[in-house]
């Protein structure tokens, strides 16, 4: 019997792999497409508007431009496995230098803020289940409602307004240090910006927290436990707080691509010279490989955060492990 | 009770529908209604969001603001007779400009909700229907665009062609159908094993009226519901574009460009260009989302008293 679950689970894990890595594929050709549709080729921004078109289709022609859009996917795919992201003509550095300067600012960025949202997400949401229809959990609730309905950087400029500018205790532009340990402990200026992604996430994972919370209070389980005088606060321990916080496994591996985005909009806002930031300023100078390269592990990382999220789940609930 | 709620799989199989053709919804969209009217909460969403229509489609016609002519002479004045919210940098009337930004938020959030639908709608009928691999290759696709975080694609896209409302509708459009899609094709999963498609298939319907006629009125609950988070999204979207730079281009505006100096207009203390184009954001989006909610409740509703 054991061994025989066993090989169901591998077999399960083998199943996901593949599927994970035929999207990551249809991604892969999903983005090039899109991006090689939308600018043919980088020649005519580097070589300036006053490029003759001679010029263009001889620099295309060095360059692999005017092959046709699989070949050059295709020699794309093959330098991206060696490490290689292509060039930014416009920075004029590789674009896996451009990355690796910003890479950790942008992962203690989002990072910190994904695990502070579920810290204080899922105690507010047993809370709020606990305490159902009670003032503190109305209270809550319209709060979690209107973060919900507003926009990233709206959210921002309040933070700012008054934490930055009506009583100055942080600053309003994130730390602009080159050093991501001196950006660690700079509280002064990334406090706002940490905070302005935490709550966002929260408002979601909160409001999903409490409904999970309520179903799970209503199992048979919890009746029982609190039936053979478990004292409440264990019930909530034990019992409810393993079983709610199953579900929020899969909601977050699938918030990624939400994360992402508000961490592009927060940097925007508080100037943090993170990957959103050098994508937007990318998309303003058309710098074509930063972008290409920054959507694709955009969604490589939805596709990996979906995957663990499901192996995660598997793990820690048996009942859903062979389904 | 004569009738049963077509969207949604009946509970007592022994009741459901077996003509080929369903009748109109008469108790069940009744019974949804009053919930719906019972809500507190969805009647004031629909509030919020009439006042919204009125005040960007009507108000234009009553209050002449001037939105067009730069005025050197009034820039950045605080709110005060003659301008009820201020002015802005340029001297342009900033309640003019809620107004214009108004409509084209509105604009761009129905049409991209209303496109996005209907591409999932369809989309999603077709895998439900066809099923086998036709399903999971299709299903495969939506996969694929849902793993592209959805702000990045959509801002690459805006960049060449979000200038103005139709093609920022179309691009938002393009970008969210996945969830209908997948939300259709599981009632669609539902629906077509029951006794009313397939007395609609021997009496020898087609595909396309199959999913015309039959299969997308009967999933028509979970597509209602999901118009309005869509309108919801989608205006959040515009928003965010706008405030990004990428969002429509001068002189058509939205209420995220208008908040798009916000950090340096709000140092200087202006708040009369932040706080009531972000309300207005947030009022419509919460609207939508308020009569979502109470569009699933009551639909919920009308499942569990039949």
């Amino acid at each position: 019997m054991g061994r025989e679950k066993g090989r169901s689970v591998s077999a399960y894990l083998i199943r996901r792999i593949l599927t994970s890595l035929i999207v990551v594929l249809g991604v892969s050709i999903f983005v090039f497409l899109l991006l090689h549709l939308i600018y043919p080729s980088p020649a005519q921004d580097i070589l300036g508007p006053k490029a003759t078109q001679a010029a263009v289709n001889s620099w295309n022609k060095q360059h692999g431009y005017d092959r046709p859009w699989l070949l050059q996917y295709l020699s794309y795919m093959n330098r991206l496995i060696h490490g290689d992201l292509g060039y930014s003509y416009k920075a004029n550095q590789s674009v896996v230098a451009l990355f690796q300067e910003r890479v950790a600012r942008s992962a203690y960025l989002s990072g910190i803020s994904l695990v502070l949202a579920v810290l204080i997400a899922i105690p507010l949401g047993i809370y709020q289940a606990v305490k159902r229809n009670s003032i503190g959990d109305n209270v809550v609730t319209s709060f979690a409602f209107i973060t919900y309905a507003m926009p990233v950087f709206f959210l921002a400029l309040i933070l700012i307004q008054v934490f930055a500018l009506s009583f100055p205790i942080f600053s309003f532009e994130a730390s602009q240090s080159l050093s991501i340990w001196h950006v660690m402990t700079d509280w002064h200026s990334m406090t706002l910006p940490i905070a302005t992604l935490t709550l966002i996430s929260v408002a979601g994972f909160s409001r999903y927290m409490r409904s999970t919370s309520i179903d799970t209070l209503a199992q048979d389980y919890i009746k029982a436990a609190r039936a053979k005088g478990l004292p409440e606060r264990l019930v909530l321990t034990r019992h409810l707080l393993r079983n709610a916080c199953l579900p929020m496994v899969t909601l977050i591996g699938l918030s990624i691509p939400f994360l992402l985005s508000g961490n592009l909009i927060t940097e925007s806002v508080f100037n943090y010279p993170g990957l959103g930031l050098l994508f937007l300023q990318s998309l303003n100078n058309v710098d074509y490989n930063a972008l290409l390269a920054y959507t694709l592990a955009g969604a490589i990382l939805t596709v990996t955060g979906n995957f663990v999220a499901d192996i995660a789940l598997t793990v820690a609930d048996p009942r859903i492990r062979l389904a | 009770m004569a009738n049963i709620a077509p969207s949604l799989t009946p509970l007592d199989i022994t009741r459901a529908p077996e003509g080929g053709e369903v009748g109109p919804v008469q108790s069940g969209l009744r019974l949804a209604l009053r919930e719906f009217a019972q809500n507190k909460l969805a009647v004031i969403g629909i509030g919020i969001l009439l006042f919204y229509v009125l005040f960007c489609f009507v108000g234009p016609l009553v209050y002449h603001g001037n939105t067009s002519n730069s005025d050197l002479l009034h820039t950045n004045l605080p709110p005060q007779a003659g301008y009820p919210l201020g002015t802005t940098d340029q001297g342009f009337d900033e309640l003019g400009l809620l107004m214009k930004g108004g409509q084209a938020a509105l604009q761009v959030g129905f049409a991209a909700a209303f496109i996005g639908i209907f591409i999932g709608m369809l989309w999603g009928a077709i895998a439900g229907l066809a099923g086998g691999i036709v399903d999971s290759a299709m299903m495969r696709v939506v996969d694929v665009f849902l793993s592209v975080p959805f702000l990045f694609i959509v801002l690459i896209v805006a960049v060449r062609y979000g200038a103005s409302v139709l093609g920022l509708s179309l691009i938002i459009g393009a970008f969210t159908w996945l969830v209908p899609a997948r939300l259709v094709r599981g009632e669609v999963l539902t629906l077509r094993t029951r006794d009313f498609v397939a007395a609609a298939r021997t009496a020898g319907s087609g595909r396309s009226r199959l999913i015309g006629r039959h299969l997308i009125p009967n999933a028509f609950g979970v597509i209602i519901v999901n118009v309005t988070f869509n309108v919801a999204d989608a205006i959040l979207a515009v928003a965010a574009l706008g405030f990004l730079g990428f969002g429509l281009h001068y002189p058509t505006q939205d209420w995220g460009d208008m908040l798009s100096n916000g950090v340096q207009v709000m140092s200087n203390g202006y708040w009369w260009l932040v706080y009531p184009v972000g309300a207005s954001i947030v009022l419509v989006v919460m609207a939508c989302n308020l009569i979502g909610d109470a569009l699933r409740d009551s639909l919920d509703v009308r499942l569990r008293r039949r």
